[in-house]
């Protein structure tokens, strides 16, 4: 990464009180993000942070860029609207996991699979917060909140699988406490033309602290995330003595020892088929057991906002009669003296 | 083409106008027919007013009377301002065609009837239990009928069309028929041909042959003595071209972004009757627009504000159902203070209602349908012409005060044609806007939410421009810096100068004309597409001696800033509406005028004769 001098982190501070929670896992990735853009060669005003409501939908107000906070769900389609007008911008969506996948479910698939040029950040902390503390699409089924005090009747989301489902060309998995991981995702998802969604977990320490304990605890973490990384066997554990094998099954994990290295699946982000990362996203997420973490896929495929410009010059390249009388005489004409 | 084979010998009756409808299955291409001969007349140079009326389904059971399409166009020699009451020339297809149509066509009007439908089954089907082509029941009309499907299959026998196509070119012989009574100009139509099939396909060979067929059916037939003209109309020199309300509509959206200099952007999502607003931008790319069919009417409207926020002169369309969807985005729309055209084209509600039928019941919904104290401009257009500058004036406001603008149009402007006179465009006062560059407060800062003196508009500072990075939002800002407030005072103050934008706008608006004499002892005032049919009402009642004034809205929110005293200057006020009385209520609440209100709610447009009638009726009442 290269360090461009231009920018601090304090450059992309809004200067307003940031008034999440104190310990609240959304201070962490701001950091993040701010720290992250001041490495990049882009003018600030560049930039545009669209949210959604909710905690997570905050963030806007906190950078010192251009932004919009707008309305519950709907940051995807109003994030399509800004990145179609201009292609110059870097549109940012900031959502999580109820403004994401509950309201705005519609709006995050089709924004995927058109392949609009957004970063879609989902802050999944599996909890609404806001509301203070009712279950979230991806809350455990049986979680016991205010709104559902003998258990959640809901099955639950699994963001990157629901992602890879709609066909996205760029999905990855990072978590708040892990700076230099998110900082990694978040200059990948940069890089990639189209549209780029991250699942990062993140911790509500008020409603639903330590939901991510098996990923950040100290005694938990090594034996618990699994790194995805291009032209690596997937390997993890204190040792790497654990791995991942993909077979018509779909993605197991195993001792290596017990299926020697060579059976070990090599990660390879960029398959055409969504199929292998699909079957990696099915190996947890809960998280309730080792939990992938990294790039599950990157392709690259047309943007929409490319194939919308390439239309119009063609259009213009064909017909050239765009004057306001060529308009109002396309269908003929008749002259009354 | 041998055109001269085709003209009709007999000396023609010159009328000064008529009211023909075609009707028949909505398979039978009824609507093609009707717009074929509309455009031969307007080509011709008559004054032209059209009415399509089609059923929600796409293919109702064959014959029945729930598929029945019919396209009514009333062409004169002089300046018309409706479709016409009643029809003068029925063509029907089918039984149900007559049974649905046969009240609307005025006493010895002429009903001509494709005989070869008239069996058994299809009797049955539109409910008739004999038949009333011959049975006496229709000695009122004059009838003449025509073995429409025989000769259409002996003229396309050699053309190469096969089994069931073969019956698809009868509309081309109704409309050959009716064309040689009505002695329009045949170039237009073999120039469509040929253009949408091409005279070379089998498709095109059977519907020119269909339609000669048919012209000289009329020609050569004994039955069809006579043949009418209709002058062409002495309207006021200029060039002219014929227009539906969704066509003006979407070309004024595009002559209104050439004229700011911006680039048009229209979000939607596929709702009848909207749908071909977004399909006739759809097809101008070469203008520099951007179309996007979205997954739904809200994101449909939520594109379409983040268009905005970047710079565009963005657009939505829809109609009611998606105007209920969209509420939220535009209540967001009000508090960023962006600017963004929602136009709703009317149709019968609630719910789904009739979704290919006329209704103007959306008024509340676009005047108070949003949470909060939330007031938008509204304006509606009066003619399927006058879409185009509504939508110039629509986006003008947008632009000029930062706020979302809710544009009214309705199924039967969306439809209906007319002839347009062209503006001069060099005229028109251009639609200026600037895009914020510079900071607007001290030290280099940027206030969001500064507002012009005039208009209480904040700048529009597009992002990528550097040094005016900020932020907006639904929650609440506070006055110039934008940030987010909490504060009591702020709120109302903030609610109240969003509010005094929006009522100032009347000031930038034409005041009302008053039309009519002077010592009218009755004011009707009417919004929307009853433009035609209310003026053409009062004109009736003031031919017949009353004294009528006709006072036409096409600014909905702010009323024109005249229009209280003109109000006040009536003993007795008719509103007539396509609702039950929705524009009426306002009038009451706002400037407590003791309005009568004058309802209709079928789907259809009001007749002139229901307004005359009214009126009458009012001016008789002595109490």
């Amino acid at each position: 990464m290269t360090v461009d001098t231009r920018y601090t982190r304090a450059d992309f501070q809004s200067g307003q009180e940031v008034k999440w929670c104190p310990g609240c896992g959304d201070y962490t990735i701001l950091a993040s993000v701010q720290n992250f853009l001041a490495t990049l060669d882009v003018d600030r005003e560049k930039h545009v942070f669209i949210s959604g409501i909710g905690c997570s939908s905050r963030f806007p107000y906190y950078m010192n860029t251009y932004g919009m906070h707008s309305i519950h769900g709907r940051a995807p389609a109003i994030a399509t609207g800004v990145a179609l007008a201009n292609p110059e911008l870097n549109v940012w969506v900031i959502t999580g996991d109820g403004d994401g996948l509950s309201i705005g479910g519609n709006h995050l698939i089709h924004a995927l699979r058109r392949n609009v040029n957004l970063k879609i950040l989902l802050f999944n902390n599996q909890i609404y917060g806001l509301t203070k503390g009712q279950y979230s699409p991806t809350s455990e089924t049986g979680k016991r909140t205010k709104t559902s005090p003998m258990g959640s009747l809901d099955y639950p989301f699994n963001p990157v699988s629901l992602a890879l489902g709609a066909e996205a060309t760029f999905v990855a998995r990072t978590i708040d406490m892990d700076r230099d991981h998110t900082a990694q995702m978040l200059q990948a998802a940069y890089e990639h033309h189209g549209t780029a969604f991250i699942e990062i977990y993140q911790n509500c320490n008020v409603f639903n602290d330590k939901a991510f304990q098996l990923l950040t605890g100290r005694k938990e973490r090594d034996e618990n995330r699994i790194f995805l990384e291009d032209g690596k066997p997937i390997l993890f554990g204190p040792n790497n003595e654990m791995g991942v094998v993909v077979g018509i099954d779909g993605a197991k994990i195993v001792k290596v020892e017990d299926v020697g290295i060579e059976a070990i699946q090599i990660h390879d982000s960029s398959r055409p088929s969504p199929g292998v990362a699909f079957a990696l996203s099915r190996l947890s997420h809960g998280p309730h057991g080792p939990t992938p973490l990294g790039i599950f896929r990157k392709i690259q495929r047309d943007t929409y906002g490319d194939l919308m410009v390439s239309q119009i010059k063609a259009a213009q390249e064909r017909n050239k009669a765009n004057s306001i009388s060529d308009l109002v005489q396309q269908h003929g004409t008749w002259t009354v003296e | 083409m041998q055109e001269e084979t085709l003209s009709p010998p007999k000396p023609p009756e010159k009328k000064d106008r008529v009211v023909i409808r075609f009707a028949g299955d909505s398979g039978d291409g009824m609507q093609l027919a009707g717009s074929r001969f509309t455009e031969s007349s307007a080509a011709f140079g008559n004054d032209l007013a059209t009415f399509p009326d089609y059923p929600a389904e796409i293919r109702a059971p064959q014959g029945t009377l729930a598929g029945v399409s019919s396209f009514q166009v009333h062409i004169a020699d002089w300046d018309i301002l409706t479709h016409g009451d009643e029809a003068d020339v029925l063509v029907a297809m089918n039984p149900a065609a007559l049974k649905s149509n046969i009240r609307d066509v005025v006493a010895g009007g002429l009903i001509l009837a494709n005989e070869d439908a008239f069996d058994t089954r299809n009797l049955e089907k539109a409910g008739y239990e004999s038949n009333p082509l011959t049975d006496g029941s229709l000695s009122s009309y004059h009838v003449m009928t025509a073995p429409m499907e025989k000769l259409t299959k002996l003229a396309v026998a050699d053309t190469g069309v096969k089994g069931r196509s073969v019956l698809r070119s009868k509309n081309f012989f109704a409309l050959g028929l009716i064309s040689w009574m009505f002695n329009r100009p045949t170039a237009p139509i073999f120039e469509w041909i040929d253009k949408k099939f091409g005279t070379d396909t089998p498709v095109g060979q059977a519907n020119l042959e269909a339609f000669r067929a048919g012209f000289n059916f009329g020609n050569t037939t004994e039955e069809f003595h006579h043949t009418y003209e209709i002058l062409p109309a002495k309207l006021p020199p200029g060039t002219y071209t014929n227009i539906t309300g969704n066509q003006a509509l979407a070309w004024g959206l595009v002559a209104a972004a050439k004229s700011a200099g911006l680039t048009l952007f229209l979000g939607s999502y596929p709702i009848t009757p909207a749908t071909s607003i977004l399909e006739e931008i759809a097809r101008l790319k070469h203008f520099g627009v951007k179309t996007f069919q979205a997954e739904d009417e809200i994101a449909g409207v939520g594109v379409s504000l983040g268009a905005a926020f970047a710079g565009h002169l963005a657009v939505t369309t829809t109609s009611g159902p998606g105007v209920a969807l969209k509420s939220e985005t535009m209540s967001l729309a009000l508090m960023t203070e962006l600017p963004l055209i929602l136009v709703d084209v009317q149709r019968a509600g609630p719910s789904t209602g009739l979704p290919t039928k006329v209704e103007q019941a959306d008024l509340m919904i676009a005047l108070y349908g949003r949470h909060g104290e939330a007031p938008l401009p509204v304006l509606a257009p009066s003619s399927p012409s006058d879409a185009f500058a509504i939508a110039m004036d629509a986006a003008r406001i947008a632009l000029r005060y930062m706020t979302p603008v809710i544009l009214l149009s309705d199924g039967y402007l969306a439809n209906g044609a007319e002839p347009w006179r062209i503006p001069d465009f060099d005229d028109l006062p251009p639609i200026s806007i600037t895009h914020a560059t510079e900071p607007n407060g001290p030290e280099g800062v940027f206030y969001p939410y500064a507002r012009d003196e005039v208009t209480g508009a904040r700048p529009w500072a597009i992002p990528g421009t550097p040094g005016l990075e900020h932020r907006v939002g639904g929650l609440e800002k506070e006055a110039l810096t934008g940030n987010v407030s909490y504060d009591p005072d702020n709120h109302e103050m903030m609610t109240a100068a969003r509010a005094a934008k929006i009522a100032g706008i009347a000031n930038d608006i034409p005041e009302v004309e008053v039309y009519g004499p002077d010592d009218a002892e009755l004011l009707v005032v009417s919004w929307g597409s009853t433009f035609g049919s209310v003026r053409a009402g009062v004109n009736n009642a003031n031919a017949d001696g009353y004294r009528v004034a006709h006072v036409h809205l096409r600014y909905l929110n702010p009323f024109p800033r005249n229009l209280e005293d003109v109000l006040a200057g009536y003993r007795k006020v008719l509103v007539p509406e396509m609702n039950r009385g929705q524009l009426s209520a306002v009038l009451r609440a706002k400037y407590l005028t003791p309005t009568v209100t004058l309802s209709k709610v079928q789907g259809a447009p009001f007749m002139a004769n229901e307004i005359s009638k009214k009126i009458v009726e009012l001016l008789e009442d002595q109490s």
